[in-house]
């Protein structure tokens, strides 16, 4: 059913991304592929893999940008995967009741056997998340790892979207973001998390982590500007003189 | 946005053939058309022809046809699903229709009121497929108001110069209808003019800033994209076309699609017999050209907003 | 789980099997060697996962790691040994067994072991077995072996050797934990991959300071908290303007220099002697020290005395001697090291230095940290705390591969100490076996290669002094690539980028065989790469040989250096396969206790191929090598390397594996061969660590309780205490020879380039292509890295890969842009004095402005690693190899040395200077220098044009 569910759903499951911590090195991206070609929305097809247009199915890719220029200067590198949004326009806009919202957590999915692949539901989300199958004829998409969160023959641990257990620098936090006393709403509220194009009204359950204030200013860390210089009227015979001291070993 | 051809023949024949039904199907019943069974053959059969090419060729744009049944579903929500069903409820009333007109001769009374059923469900069935671009808040180009009337407008038009060419070609004498058509091509190149206006005056609010939510001074810049070659969203979205390209092909929309149709039904309205009848022919091969040409620009125009993720659009 | 909802949610499996089998093993797709977990579905890889329990990665994995399935279902697999039939280069081969091959390579090898071993050039590339492969070098009797290591990162290696027994990497890591500013030099995505993120993960949640000093603002540099933009090869300046400040200032740790490092020892002065600049020593030879209390000299290694630091003081035969540490202070408080003075060339604006500098003496000052740890010092003292200066650092590539790049190690290693930072919490933290002895007590061997004899030892080592170079009586090399000879005596991991050049010139002797592994010489592993292709193919004009007769290659997938073989051993990829990942190599230890690993076979092989050492091991046997044959001459291992992975025993008790060892399997690091070792080591996950006790965590270098348990552990032959070298006496030995003193002197075209170079405190000369080249002509560095997601990996051929990273641009600033007139996408010559390549050009702004880059290895030669020939590696993308030669410029006498540090022959990749010219319009599109495509080898398998790879998976799922 591509209604919403009526209700905002019990549970905001989602991921949250530390843009501070992302140093762009596609783990997420091909951990996510290699899970998700063998999983739920087996296979991520690729055409011509070896070839001039090589184009695989993808969930999550990585971006980098830069911004501002001198001090103000930033490379932020930018992963993006579906954003699981709270009124997501990709799910109504589906004419066949193939991309649905789940009820108890909001994930947003596609019936693989459903889908006509009318493709519309991709010119619908904002961000890029739809992923369609060409060799399948099927729409695909992140599906949260929706068979790692609930599965039962991974221990707890694992019990995570392939890209949050494999990123290295740890810049990519899962969790219920309904739960506003969830680990991710508080990471949200204490780092000032955002939605990406928040003017479109797709209330993004994802949410990024800006970059923190960069502590490129003596003031920062507590240091002066610079050190004193010892000098001959303090300290005679300077650093040498200062270094005339018992010291045993 | 990618102008696939699938959906801008379907779009145009369909809404050609819409077009033509709307009016078939009131302007016979109030009289304007007479109930001749030949014509009403030949007329209704074209509508329905270009409905059915329209829509056969729609399925050709999904990769699964056989489960096309499928989108009858979602009427609740999705404009696409509720084109398909207004689409196939509209063959009901037109089906009665026809058998009133062509195979009894008659489009009064029930015969008639099927064929104003058959009329507002073509209507219907043209709004919903310019909602399904409208409502899309991620195409600035086709997210404003004047998609739908641009659409329905078109879709009179288009459908409309064929009528009165066969009016002409029939030989029935029905100015009235070359001056509906000459009516709706006018309000549709107006409208299309201030489709054009708006586009190019107005632009959507996201920007590589909104949907980055990088905020440092200064533009956002795209350094590397996540692919060199080109993914499904480049080769669906990602389609551009040059500035100088498009105000070409508006150039030629407008001679084609309107003027020289303007022409053709003015000669069709004001003279007789062969010469107005190759004025509404003219009309409407014209016409018929200049609709798919600016389908064709209602696509390559379009900006998708996923395309700020790829450094496009503004910083 | 599912249900509860509107929608038919059927068709979503939460909880499918995940996999038949699980089996864990070591990745293999870089050098990080993270511990993996692979998930098998009917015989097939299902899922690789980073293994939460292994001690590198604690469960993360990297984006080639993730992508290991590309990498074994690849169509780039060699199928079956190969015997070349057309001309090298052309890829025309023929398949052939097992048995005709191992018989060719036998024949071969046996003729060289038996008239002159020498003649055997073996070299592997990245490899991670080289405490095999080295001694089989050794037990053959060839001096000419070495790895990857030349032309990879050997001057931080040897840097940190020679300084404190340890550098960065294998040896050693940041307190991640503890430490509150970390200062970064030259780090791409080298060495290492997934700890570093993890890392900086941690050091960022902790809200610790990151500075990341490189030319290029990109990965780790893109979310420093401070980039400092440095111009390439000028690190060490900035490094000794830092150590100008801290001393000037007198914010070094005193105590620490006192306790722990040679600040103290008595340097002779006499200026004529042979012995200058030398510690003055007892008749023991101990070192002496200046006794304040006592006022008289001491054995500089005796524990409460009270050495010190300045003063010139007279020795027993009348000469003086000052303080190393004086020599130090004079050095760096010169006003030549001022910020001021140094900014020009390092385009790090004084103001930064200053900061930077104030910065560091706060955290390790001000921020000191305090571990109420008790432990006892190598002196049998006990001590309450453990005292903490919370500053750490990281260097790699960009520091190392210049040819000032030894010294440049020097200095930052020198940093870390004057701070106090070594080995402390919060600073930077060894990791077992390391530290050794400064510098490990390992000469190089191969002096005298003779027939059918193995050498005294393995071929690398550390020399301390003259007399251990490989010169022969003329005072030539005795190694083809020249390591341990004049041109750089302490090249420690040999001079991989040199072997072709002087095989191919026959310089210092022609070779018969070149045998080499995992490395792609024909390509990105070479510097001038052109003219590589060229010597490998020429031929003599009088015998219509080639100039390099033999060349056997053994590499597991097509790649160009293949088609140049004469003989292919296909190798197996990593999942089938055994490997150690031993401490007697490069170990994955961690700060808090040795570890070492297994690599085994997850799945097997489809193919006619063997794994490189079993396939070493049966040579060595065929060979009858010592070591690898019985008494009765049979294989020794003739269950392969995993016989040798348990059986082989380097010292008593000691193999290659640390874990489980005895007869029982209960005891750790020695003990005797365990049948069942290697069972263990499955059973506990591949890997095998020891935790150290909290007393033994620090101070490892002169920590009584570790030095014992290292020394028990057979990492150390004794318990002694290892003492940092400031003032390197190693170095002003060499120094000393080139002044003409000593036995062994370098020959007279070499002595001032050895007396400038062999400074015993780091100095700073501009790079050596540099000073060769018209700066004003060539007004660019150009630097080259490999992505994250392809470091040391081979991405190319892996669908997954390449797909982020078909082609690369040259990296451009924008105001050089502007001035040049070219913009994103335009294409334009990158040309050096030694060759030019057709590049499209991408604009930034976070780049060093006198700086262009791009990522290394993405250009491929078109027939090789299969991809298809209108492939934009091989039509758009680049490789910068080719504006960089191995030669430096001819000197005065037309000699051309190699283009390597002087110390330590480390290959300078980063030094090479360029300038650009934007390309006509006509010339856009496609990339230059193009080479003809290389054929294909037999019996290759289809390559798919569709790949739908894990769609079996699922539907395997539907049925049941």
């Amino acid at each position: 059913m591509t209604s919403l569910p009526q209700n905002e759903t019990p549970r905001k499951l989602g991921l949250v991304i530390d843009l501070d911590i992302c140093v762009g090195c596609n783990a997420c991206v091909t951990n996510c592929k290699e899970w998700n070609t063998g999983g739920h929305s087996a296979p991520l097809t690729d055409l011509h893999p070896y070839g001039r247009d090589v184009d695989g199915v993808w969930f999550n890719r990585v971006h980098t940008f830069e911004a501002g220029s001198g001090r103000d200067h930033r490379v932020v590198h930018f992963p993006k995967s579906c954003l699981h949004c709270e009124t997501p326009q990709c799910v109504t806009v589906c004419p066949t009741g193939a991309s649905y919202k789940r009820e108890e957590d909001g994930i947003v999915l596609v019936h693989h056997d459903w889908c006509i692949g009318c493709k519309l539901c991709a010119w619908a989300c904002p961000y890029g998340a739809r992923e369609f199958d060409e060799d399948a004829g099927v729409m695909k998409k992140c599906t949260l790892c929706i068979d790692r969160i609930y599965n039962e023959n991974l221990n707890d641990a694992d019990r995570r979207p392939a890209c949050v257990i494999t990123c290295p620098a740890g810049a990519r936090h899962f969790g219920d973001l309904g739960d506003p006393n969830s680990a991710v709403s508080r990471l949200v509220a204490e780092r000032g998390g955002y939605d990406l194009m928040p003017e479109l009204g797709t209330q993004p359950t994802n949410k990024y982590l800006p970059p923190r204030p960069r502590r490129d200013h003596a003031e920062a860390t507590g240091a002066p500007d610079l050190l004193e210089h010892l000098d001959e009227e303090d300290q005679p015979g300077g650093f040498l003189g200062w270094v005339d001291r018992l010291l045993s070993r | 946005m990618h102008p696939a051809l699938s959906v801008i023949f379907f779009t145009t024949t369909a809404g050609a053939g819409y077009g033509l039904l709307m009016m078939l199907g009131v302007l016979a019943p109030i009289g304007i058309l007479p109930p001749d069974r030949v014509f009403g053959a030949v007329a209704l059969a074209l509508a329905l022809a270009l409905v059915s090419t329209g829509l056969f060729a729609s399925l050709f744009h999904l990769s699964h046809p056989e489960r096309s049944w499928r989108a009858m579903l979602q009427y609740r929500s999705s404009w696409l699903s509720r084109e398909g069903v207004a689409a196939s409820v509209t063959y009901l009333p037109a089906l009665v229709f026809i058998l009133g007109w062509v195979g009894v001769g008659n489009t009064s009374g029930t015969w008639g009121l099927m064929g104003v059923a058959a009329s507002f469900m073509a209507l219907v069935t043209v709004l919903c497929t310019a909602m399904i671009y409208q409502s899309l808040k991620t195409i600035h180009e086709w997210h404003n108001s004047l998609t739908l009337p641009n659409y329905l407008m078109l879709a009179l038009m288009s459908g409309g110069v064929w009528l009165s060419a066969l009016v002409h070609l029939f030989g029935i004498q029905a100015p009235t209808v070359d001056a509906y058509v000459i009516a709706y091509t006018a309000i549709a190149w107006g409208l299309k003019v201030a489709y054009w206006n708006h586009i190019d005056t107005t632009r959507h609010p996201s920007t590589r800033r909104t949907a980055t939510g990088i905020r440092a001074r200064g533009a956002v810049r795209l350094v590397d994209p996540p692919h060199m070659t080109d993914n499904f969203l480049l080769k669906e979205m990602g389609f551009r076309i040059a500035r100088k390209h498009a105000l070409k092909l508006r150039r030629i929309t407008h001679v084609t699609a309107f003027a020289v149709p303007l022409v053709g039904l003015v000669v069709a309205l004001v003279l007789q017999g062969p010469v107005a009848a190759g004025g509404a022919v003219v009309a409407a091969l014209s016409a018929s050209f200049g609709v798919v040409l600016e389908r064709w620009l209602f696509f390559a125009e379009a900006r998708h907003t996923v395309m700020l993720y790829y450094g496009e659009g503004p910083a | 789980m599912a249900s509860g909802s509107a929608v038919d949610d059927s068709a979503v499996e939460t909880s499918p099997s995940v996999g038949d089998e699980v089996k864990y093993t070591t990745c293999y797709m870089c050098a990080c060697r993270c511990g993996i977990r692979v998930y098998l579905q009917d015989g097939k890889v299902r899922y690789i996962q980073g293994n939460p329990e292994h001690p590198v990665n604690g469960g993360v994995l990297c984006g080639k790691g993730s992508a290991g399935i590309m990498q074994h279902y690849s169509p780039a697999r060699l199928q079956k040994p190969l015997k070349r039939v057309g001309p090298r280069g052309s890829g025309e081969f023929e398949a052939i067994e097992w048995d005709e091959a191992l018989a060719t390579a036998t024949e071969w090898l046996g003729h060289i072991r038996r008239t002159d071993p020498k003649k055997l050039a073996f070299f592997t590339g990245r490899d991670q077995s080289q405490s095999l492969t080295g001694w089989w070098a050794s037990q053959f009797g060839t001096p000419n072996y070495a790895a990857h290591g030349g032309f990879c990162s050997v001057n931080m290696a040897a840097g940190g050797l020679y300084t404190m027994g340890g550098a960065f990497w294998e040896f050693g890591e940041p307190d991640w934990e503890r430490t509150r500013y970390f200062l970064m030099f030259g780090v791409a995505e080298d060495h290492d991959s997934n700890p570093i993120k993890k890392g900086l993960g941690t050091l960022k949640e902790r809200g610790a300071k990151f500075v990341s000093v490189n030319p290029v603002k990109n990965g780790y540099s893109a979310i420093a908290d401070e980039w400092v933009g440095i111009r390439p090869g000028t690190d060490g300046l900035f490094v000794m303007s830092l150590i100008h400040e801290l001393l000037c200032a007198g914010r070094v740790d005193l105590q620490y220099l006192v306790r722990y490092t040679n600040a103290p020892w008595l340097v002779i002065h006499d200026p004529d002697g042979a012995d200058d600049g030398l510690f003055a020593r007892d008749d023991d030879g101990n070192p002496l020290a200046w006794d304040q209390k006592e006022g008289r000299l001491v054995n500089a290694l005796e524990a409460d005395i009270t050495p010190a630091l300045r003063g010139t003081y007279p020795l027993p035969d009348g000469r003086a001697a000052v303080p190393g540490f004086q020599h130090l202070a004079e050095r760096y408080t010169d006003p030549r090291y001022a910020p001021d003075r140094t900014a020009e060339t390092t385009g790090v604006p004084a103001t930064v230095t200053r900061r930077i500098a104030a910065e560091l003496a706060h955290a390790a000052f001000q921020e000191e940290i305090v571990l109420n740890v008790p432990w006892t010092d190598w002196a049998g003292r006990d001590h309450e705390q453990m005292i903490g200066r919370p500053v750490a650092m990281h260097a790699m590539r960009g520091i190392s591969a210049h040819t000032n790049g030894f010294h440049t190690c020097r200095a930052i290693h020198i940093l870390q100490i004057l701070l106090g930072s070594v080995e402390v919490p919060g600073g930077f933290r060894y990791k077992a076996p390391f530290p050794r002895p400064i510098p490990p007590h390992q000469k190089p061997a191969g002096r005298d290669p003779r027939p059918e004899t193995p050498l005294g030892g393995p071929p690398l080592g550390f020399p301390t002094g003259p007399e251990d170079l490989l010169v022969d009586e003329a005072n030539r090399a005795v190694r083809i690539d020249k390591a341990y000879s004049w041109e750089a005596p302490l090249a420690s991991h040999g001079l991989m980028h040199m072997v072709i050049t002087n095989a191919w010139k026959g310089d210092p002797y022609p070779i018969d065989t070149l045998f080499l592994f995992m490395a792609n010489m024909a390509w990105n592993s070479s510097m001038n790469t052109g003219g590589v292709i060229d010597m490998l193919t020429d031929t003599n004009p009088e015998t219509g040989e080639y100039r390099i007769p033999r060349i056997i290659y053994s590499d597991a997938y097509y790649s160009e250096m293949v088609a140049y073989a004469d003989l292919v051993l296909p190798d197996t990829t990593y999942l089938e396969r055994w490997d150690c990942i031993s401490l007697l190599d490069r170990p994955i230890a961690e700060a808090d206790g040795p570890a070492d690993a297994i690599r085994q076979p997850v799945v097997e092989p489809d193919r006619d191929v063997r794994p490189f050492q079993t396939v070493l091991l049966d040579l060595g046997a065929r060979l009858g090598l010592p070591g690898m044959v019985n008494d009765d001459g049979s294989p020794r291992y003739p269950g392969g390397y995993p016989d040798y992975m348990a059986n082989h025993e380097r010292g008593p008790g000691i193999g290659p594996l640390a874990g489980w060892r005895g007869e029982d399997g209960r005891q750790h690091g020695r003990g005797a061969p365990n049948p069942d070792q290697l069972q263990r080591y499955i059973d506990n996950q591949g890997f095998w660590q020891h935790t150290l006790a909290p007393g033994q965590r620090f101070y490892k270098f002169a920590n009584k309780h570790y030095l014992e348990f290292a020394t028990a552990m057979g990492f150390l032959g004794r318990p002694e205490p290892m003492v940092f070298q400031l003032y390197s006496e190693v170095l002003q030995k060499f120094r000393n020879a080139a002044n003409g003193h000593g036995p062994v002197q370098p020959p007279d075209s070499e002595r001032e380039r050895i007396a400038t170079h062999f400074d015993p405190l780091p100095v700073w000369t501009p790079p050596l292509e540099e000073q060769a080249v018209d700066t004003g002509l060539y007004p660019f560095h150009a630097l080259t890295q490999r992505p994250m997601m392809m470091y040391h990996s081979w991405g190319s051929q892996n669908s997954w890969l390449r797909q982020i990273l078909t082609r690369n641009h040259l990296y451009l600033h924008h105001e050089q842009a502007e001035s040049l007139g070219v913009g994103d996408e335009d294409w334009v010559w990158i040309e050096s004095p030694h060759g030019r390549v057709k590049a499209p050009v991408r604009v930034v702004e976070g780049v060093n402005p006198d700086t262009v880059w791009t990522w290394n290895a993405i250009g491929k030669r078109a027939g090789a690693w299969r991809l298809s020939h209108d492939a934009p590696e091989n039509r758009q993308a680049f490789l910068l190899n080719h504006l960089i030669s191995e030669l430096l410029p001819p000197r005065g006498d037309g000699y051309r040395l190699s283009n390597s540090d002087p110390v330590t022959g480390q290959a300078a990749w980063f030094d090479v200077r360029v300038r650009l010219r934007p390309a006509e319009a006509s010339e856009y599109g496609w990339s230059e220098p193009r080479y003809t495509p290389l054929g294909e080898p037999p019996d290759m398998p289809e390559v798919p044009d569709v790949s739908r790879f894990g769609a079996a998976f699922r539907q395997r799922k539907g049925n049941g």
